[in-house]
């Protein structure tokens, strides 16, 4: 296990209330308790192909997204993307019938784990290729400026979240973005999960400077390095980011440290990783942290959590219930949606 | 529009449509205040900005990227391959997300754009700059492919493809652009699903598009004279094919000869040919023949680069053999 880095921690982190502390739990506990149910089910042979989970890692998405505008910012995500998918308001019904290929699915079963998408909630997809949803969030963003600059459409100032992982950053396409997002000042953050780890390559195998966050000041553009297992220091950094987006200030790069509790996907057999490197990061487990904050600070009660896990678990089983008994996708519609004038 | 030469009908056809519609916007290296590296946007960033006429910094895959993220959120962009050589580095984004995302988001997103740009061997130009990437396209699902040949052509096309809700790759050829030609006054679109019959015949159908178009032409000349009577379609549209037309043409003529300028493996008139022989095998008298590049890297010497793509002449001694011996 090489030296890790010194976990950054903020001056300060904006309060929540109970309400907002609450949406937070149960998002993160929907994506753990969705994540965990997909492997049970995977290893039931209901679902195929790759599926990456996303446990140990949901203080990011849960931080980022909660902090955006549920169906008018954009958010854009890679092959990891169920727990992003949940976090902008995509059914889990829609995205569990989607693992299981079925016509109810989100991308009505022709896209699968990695290509996940829901234009109603602004979700621009899953992008099963390194780098590759980068460029498209750019788009999105120089979007919203255009509309706003040439179209005269004032509404139009959605901010745009870009999610990628550490591996992801020695590839050409996130240089590329990074310049002409700071070029043209587009409304996008650029979030790093830094998990430590590309399937079986070290970070600091791979890259020359592993703090991702300083790879941003050669673009003149804020960079910020953030615990990716605390929340509200990820919601904190991400408000400022936004705010900055939103009134035409530009982009920002953000690193959240985090740490993936599974393999790489459900089929990596995880031999790389050392046991004192997963047990270090396990005992920071971010929605346990949560909890604990929410406990300490008198926000909640314990009793109100586990109703949430209660509830949430009731949603992930309707959600197999449902995938389980949604059709499969018509053979007669093998060609459906090739061009645009299939509806 | 009196007489235009070619690259000028291109500009009318962006410039008609960003005037139509503010969504359309065009993007790529030296697009705006360079004016395009064959003027095809001349002084267009002059007309509407610095945003709609959008000068990217030299990263393909990316901006190709932005445009499909631009194109899903309800923008029409028009990307211009400096060279569609260079698209090359953009096949990630034009194969993946461009092709496929509409397919694989489960009609979730529409991706509205065009990818235009000068290929095709031009001049001594050496091999990374005379490429056709046709070929290399055709094989990616969701992809139009239309291949334009005359100003008139040229003009209506685009529009077209501007308005497509589909991405459109448009193959413009480096020789071409300079071409003239009197255009109508009034507005006009030209459908690019359709094949254009450039000449009426009846012994042999010769399918082409792009430069090639002229150099059959030029074929024809010698051949009419001879007492040959061939007809010449251009293809137009690279994929879909018009079968219709392709159709019609071989119930009447029952020989084919196919004149490209993609290398032979795996281009375009392969798999025109293998179609051909898929829908129409009762119809031929003779194997379909195929003129094609020579499957190598386009020299830099000029008598090198001219034995490479295919003469007038090959296209005469073609005609001439197929149907004087009766195959
Ligand atoms: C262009 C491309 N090359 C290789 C792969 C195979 N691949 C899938 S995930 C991955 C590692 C990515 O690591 P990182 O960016 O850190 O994201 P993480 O999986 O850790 O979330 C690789 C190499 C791919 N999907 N796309
Ligand atoms: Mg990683």
């Amino acid at each position: 296990m090489i030296q890790e880095r010194t976990i950054p921690t903020l001056p300060s982190v904006n309060s929540i209330t109970r309400d907002e502390g609450l949406l937070l739990y149960e998002d993160m506990v929907l994506g753990r308790t969705f994540e965990d149910k997909c492997a049970e089910m995977y290893y039931r042979g209901k679902m195929f192909g790759f599926v990456h989970l996303y446990n140990g890692q949901e203080a990011v998405s849960t931080g980022v997204i909660g902090a955006m505008r549920p169906g008018n910012d954009y958010v854009c995500s890679t092959y990891r993307d169920h727990v992003h998918a949940l976090s902008v308001g995509v059914p889990a019904r829609e995205v569990m019938a989607e693992l299981f290929g079925k016509a109810t699915g989100c991308s009505k079963g022709r896209g699968g784990s990695m290509h996940l998408f829901s234009a109603k909630h602004h979700l621009l997809g899953g992008y099963a290729f390194i780098g590759e949803g980068i460029p498209v969030a750019l788009g999105a963003a120089f979007q919203s400026k255009y509309r706003r600059e040439v179209m005269g459409d004032e509404t139009a100032n959605q901010v745009t979240a870009a999610f990628f992982g550490d591996g992801t950053t020695n590839n050409g396409q996130f240089f590329e973005c990074l310049n002409m997002a700071a070029l043209w000042k587009l409304p996008i953050i650029f979030v790093v999960e830094n998990n430590k780890w590309a399937i079986g390559m070290a970070h600091e195998r791979a890259t020359s400077q592993p703090e991702i966050f300083k790879k941003a000041s050669v673009f003149d553009m804020p960079g910020v390095e953030v615990d990716g297992m605390d929340v509200l220091a990820v919601r904190t950094v991400a408000q400022a980011a936004i705010a900055r987006a939103r009134a035409g200030e530009g982009p920002t790069l953000i690193e959240c440290l985090t740490y993936r509790f599974r393999g790489h996907s459900l089929a990596d057999p995880d031999e790389l990783r050392s046991k004192a490197e997963k047990e270090a990061w396990l005992a920071r487990d971010p929605v346990k942290k949560l909890a604990t904050y929410l406990l300490d600070k008198q926000l909640v009660e314990a009793g109100e959590l586990k109703a949430i896990d209660r509830r949430i678990q009731e949603v992930v089983d309707d959600a197999i219930k449902f995938a389980q008994e949604s059709p499969e996708p018509d053979p007669s519609e093998l060609y459906r949606f090739v061009f645009a004038e299939d509806e | 529009m009196a007489e235009t030469l070619l690259f000028n009908a291109l500009r009318a056809a962006i410039d008609e449509e960003m005037a139509r519609d503010p969504s359309v916007f065009v993007l790529g290296e030296d697009v705006g205040h360079y004016g395009g590296s064959y003027k095809v946007t001349r002084e267009l960033y002059k007309k509407y900005g610095d945003l709609r006429v959008l000068d990217t910094p030299i990263a393909e895959n990316s901006f190709t990227g932005m445009a499909v993220g631009a194109a899903m959120t309800g923008l029409r962009p028009i990307i211009e391959g400096m060279n569609m050589g260079f698209l090359l580095l953009a096949f990630n984004q034009i194969a993946n997300n461009a092709g496929m995302l509409r397919y694989t988001s489960g009609g979730n997103y529409k991706i509205p754009m065009v990818i235009r740009g000068p290929g095709g061997v031009g001049r001594q130009l050496g091999a990374e700059h005379s490429q056709r990437l046709e070929a290399y396209f055709q094989g990616v699902p969701g992809l139009k492919l239309v291949a334009c040949s005359t100003p008139y052509n040229a003009k209506g096309l685009l529009k077209s493809a501007i308005r497509d809700d589909n991405p459109v790759l448009f193959f413009e050829h480096v020789l071409l652009y300079n071409l003239k030609e009197d255009l109508p006054e009034e507005e006009y679109l030209l459908p690019l699903d359709k094949a254009e019959l450039v000449r009426k015949g009846g012994d042999v159908t010769i399918l082409t598009y792009s430069r090639m178009r002229h150099h059959c032409i030029t074929a024809v000349k010698t051949l009419v004279q001879q007492g040959y009577d061939p007809e010449v379609i251009d293809l137009i549209s690279l994929k879909p094919l018009d079968f219709e037309t392709i159709g019609e043409s071989i119930r009447k003529t029952h020989r084919v000869i196919v004149v490209e300028e993609c290398m032979k493996s795996g281009g375009i008139g392969a798999e025109l040919t293998a179609s051909i022989n898929d829908r129409l095998f009762d119809e031929l008298d003779a194997p379909v023949l195929r003129l094609a590049s020579q499957d190598i890297p386009t020299p830099y010497n000029g008598t090198l680069e001219n034995l490479t793509i295919v003469q007038p002449q090959q296209i005469v001694e073609a005609v001439q053999k197929m149907i004087s011996l009766g195959v």
